[in-house]
């Protein structure tokens, strides 16, 4: 796929910018013409893989999040988050629904929700590497342009 | 991000509303386990009417204060919820624990 336009940003791992990151990103989704549930699915996913980002990767430390997103020409959006936090050590294991390697009222179900609300969902992970969350959504055109 | 409590009898509301993720999530959570303390509801109703947006963050919460409420006996019950909201809530199967229902949707 052809990639009509991106944007990227990095931002340190405080919590105070998970809103920034789904806003940030449903903003640029805007220019596919999405619904109201679209852009909603998009943005409850990257909340959740920046929590991951900041809960699971740097836990108490604090570091870097990478954040690519691209319009691609059959109408989708492909969103990249990146970390160089721990890494995970079973991704089958992490995307299993409800199995949350921490407790603090976490509910395990991040790989879940971004599994369900996206199209596509890609993690590479290597142990004191990083993660990198890849996701997927196509928009329905509503309209003829 | 803010949190109204309101107790009418032996049941407890928390008003919620704005943006409920995992940087908002605990200190939600703070006051309506202090309101628990303090009351000792026999049903607390968690009313996210207010709450323009939920990641599974929520469901923790929920899931959190389900737990703290079984010790003693009292119900959960769920209202206000948008049908996005919902979508994530059906995904952790909170139907199951029977804290909402088809009236717990709201269409804004």
């Amino acid at each position: 796929m052809k990639v009509i336009n991106k944007f990227s940003m990095n931002m340190v791992s405080c919590s105070a910018n998970e809103s920034f990151a789904r806003a940030a990103i449903s903003a640029f989704a805007l220019q596919l013409d999405p619904t109201i549930e679209e852009i909603s699915d998009i943005k409850t996913a990257v909340s959740e893989a920046v929590t991951n980002c900041i809960v699971h990767a740097y836990r108490e430390a604090t570091g870097k999040i990478y954040i690519t997103a691209e319009i691609l020409d059959n109408s989708s959006i492909r969103i990249r988050i990146k970390d160089r936090g721990c890494g995970i050590a079973d991704v089958n294991k992490a995307m299993e629904p409800l199995y949350s390697s921490i407790g603090d009222e976490r509910a395990g179900l991040g790989f879940s929700v971004m599994q369900t609300f996206m199209d596509k969902l890609t993690v590479r992970s290597k142990l004191d590497v990083g993660t990198t969350v890849t996701l997927v959504k196509h928009i329905s055109p509503r309209f003829v342009k | 991000m803010s949190v109204e409590m309101k107790t009418t009898g032996e049941v407890l509301t928390a008003y919620l509303s704005g943006e409920l993720d995992h940087h908002t999530a605990v200190a939600m959570r703070n006051q309506i386990d202090s309101s628990i303390e303090l009351n000792m509801p026999t049903m607390l109703i968690l009313d996210f009417s207010g709450i323009t947006f939920m990641d599974s963050s929520g469901i923790g919460l929920i899931m959190g204060r389900y737990r703290v409420l079984s010790k003693s006996g009292a119900k959960l019950h769920i209202s206000g919820v948008t049908p996005q909201i919902y979508k994530v809530m059906k995904l952790a199967g909170l139907e199951r624990l029977s804290v909402l229902d088809e009236t717990s949707i709201i269409n804004r």
